[in-house]
């Protein structure tokens, strides 16, 4: 307990809470639009993660030191899920969006069965690691002058994930309510059949939002490769990460996935040091208090019934 | 409540058949039919839940999980008589279903599906974490299974006794008025509401029944294993049972059962050449999806009536 009394640990603590949120609500918010949409929980969000973290180690380590490496890997990263997801949704998908949601879910469970083997035969079963982008590798101080027996450092690539998550976030809101696009998304998630009956072409809604999506989630894949060590079964913890987050937040909001995704930054980073070794159970816990409350999530609409 | 003469003559020889399985003298054959049989009883467990009420648990794993690491506990770290600690383990199961089931069957559909998977990783992550009790991710080791039944016969003829007594029973519960209005429930709940049935009391009552015999087959495997392992609790696992219940077909009471032995020898003939078993088993379950989705027990019925056509 002595821990949370020494202010730089907390401060420390409090900026990885916020870093580790902004990263997974990156990616929780592809999750959250899709399913918006689609009405389909795409279990294989967790293992496009896993592909965009390493499309993204295979640019790096090709470009080697090359300026602005990292950067083309996180793009790249985007658009190979992007084209990915465009043959998933239109090669397979589409066919099945007139049946069961049980089957939809087991659909995006086979799409992670193939795919995590197919990882492991693209990239074997090593454990990668990239490093930090040129600019992003030192730290910055955060004592402003101020004289401290030791001074509050934080590592810049952490804190540019910090102000990457609201940016991200305000982007998406202002596509989503300011654009026409933006509009046709959000009548999607009312009413397709209207939709389709006002000459929209809902098929083109649905492949557009699903590979916006899952191009999400490749750019936070690769986003979070500098932070974490890349390797298979990475695919299996972000995906329940991603369902606490969206489970928390109400699914199919923005707010209530970045939301979600602070909480789960603050229970696993504070939780390490109140709970230690039990930090998981706790963020389960804090689902199941916010599922009492609220069934539907923070944020989240009732289902209406007969839907 | 009559079972259908052609059914009742396949279950008598399918019985006949694993009465004898031990005289055939391959070691390799008795295992393999005591572990069928476990995932035979498994999903026809979740069965209940889907086929017959209409609501798709992806946390089934947990009470199969909470049955065995119970009984595997009982039995080893306090020492219990196996006729205390088998009911014990499969009580408990039943109760962590009762409480799980209160808050689920308030959600329908896909929130439903999602709030079971939820407390299903919330069971996962306590095995997981808590070493001292479970053991961790080393998995419970060294499961003390009384003499009377340890070893590989001995073991198979419990289990084929335990298993043929469940499936009895549940099918008994199934063709029951219960499960009746069960199928009611899940053709139209709103319907059945109307007509007077406590649609949401029926829906909990289902997920207490798959759960408990959920951890009675848990408690089986544990024995069988002599240890218990957190995969058992993971999502992957009530995965591969949604899978099994699919394959095999959902609406008919033995669907499920076929689909487990199905699914079990894809696998064992499928590692023997590659070790991309989930590749294969995504594979079946996307061809399932696309161009099966009654099943193997469905299909079979479709090809009898394009036959009985042609005649």
């Amino acid at each position: 307990m002595s821990m949370l009394t020494n202010p730089t640990i907390v401060f420390l603590q409090f900026m990885n809470s916020i870093s580790l949120g902004m990263n997974l609500f990156i990616i929780a918010a592809g999750l959250t639009l899709i399913f918006g949409v689609l009405r389909v929980i795409n279990f294989a969000h967790g293992v496009f993660f896993m592909f965009g973290a390493y499309v993204c180690y295979s640019v790096v380590s090709r470009m080697a030191e090359t300026a602005g490496a990292f950067w083309l890997g996180v793009l790249a990263a985007g658009a190979a899920l992007a084209v990915i997801a465009f043959i998933i949704e239109r090669g397979l998908l589409h066919y099945l969006y007139d049946k069961e949601h049980l089957m939809q879910l087991l659909f995006t469970f086979a799409i992670v069965l193939i795919m995590g083997d197919l990882a492991k035969m693209i990239w074997g079963t090593d454990q990668y690691s990239v490093p930090k982008p040129e600019g992003l590798k030192g730290a910055v101080d955060f004592s402003f002058g101020a004289d401290l027996a030791m001074p509050l450092l934080y590592p810049a690539y952490p804190l540019m994930l910090c102000v990457l998550g609201p940016v991200v976030a305000i982007g998406m809101w202002l596509v989503l309510s300011k654009t026409r696009w933006g509009r046709v998304i959000r009548a999607a998630t009312q009413d397709r059949e209207m939709l389709a009956a006002l000459g929209m072409n809902v098929p083109l809604v649905y492949t557009a939002v699903f590979v916006a999506g899952s191009a999400l989630a490749g750019i936070g894949g690769a986003l979070a490769a500098p932070r974490v060590a890349v390797s298979p079964g990475m695919d299996v913890t972000i995906i329940v990460e991603c369902f606490i987050i969206v489970i928390i937040g109400g699914l199919g909001s923005l707010w209530g996935s970045f939301l979600g995704a602070l909480i789960l930054g603050f229970v696993n980073s504070f939780g390490i040091m109140i709970f230690p070794n039990w930090e998981l159970v706790l963020s389960y816990v804090l689902m199941l208090l916010v599922l009492l409350w609220r069934p539907w999530g923070l944020f989240g609409q009732p289902e209406a019934d007969g839907h | 409540m009559v079972m259908p003469r052609g059914t009742a003559i396949v279950v008598v020889l399918v019985l006949a058949g694993l009465l004898l399985v031990p005289v055939l003298g391959s070691n390799y054959l008795v295992d393999l039919s005591t572990e069928i049989l476990i995932y035979m009883l498994f999903a026809l467990s979740l069965n209940v839940l889907i086929g017959y009420s209409g609501n798709v648990s992806f946390g089934h794993a947990a009470y199969f999980a909470i049955g065995g690491y119970t009984c595997a506990i009982l039995l080893t770290t306090y020492e219990w008589p196996l006729l205390l600690a088998f009911p014990a383990a499969v009580l408990l199961s039943g109760l962590a279903a009762a409480f799980v089931g209160y808050f689920c069957v308030k959600l329908t559909d896909i929130y439903f599906a999602m709030l079971t998977l939820a407390f299903a990783m919330f069971v996962w992550a306590v095995a997981f974490k808590w070493r001292d009790m479970t053991g961790g991710d080393d998995g419970f080791v060294g499961v003390t299974v009384p003499a009377l039944i340890d070893g590989r016969v001995p073991y198979f003829y419990f289990t084929l006794v335990v298993v043929s007594i469940s499936i009895a029973l549940l099918w008994v519960i199934c063709h029951s008025a219960f499960g009746r209005t069960l199928v009611a429930v899940r053709e139209n709940r709103t319907r059945a509401g109307f007509v007077g049935v406590n649609t949401r009391a029926m829906r909990h009552v289902a997920f207490v029944v798959a759960g408990t015999f959920a951890g009675i087959a848990g408690a089986l495997l544990a024995m069988y294993n002599h240890g218990m392992y957190v995969e058992s609790a993971f999502w992957t696992e009530s995965a591969q049972v949604l899978i099994m219940t699919l394959l095999g077909g959902m609406y008919s009471f033995f669907g499920p059962a076929m689909g487990a032995a199905l699914l079990y020898l894809l696998n064992v003939f499928t590692i023997q050449y590659t070790e991309y078993w989930p590749t294969v088993q995504g594979v079946i379950l996307l061809i399932i999806l696309l161009f099966v989705p009654e099943g193997v027990v469905g299909l079979g019925q479709k090809i009898r009536q394009q036959l009985a056509k042609a005649d």
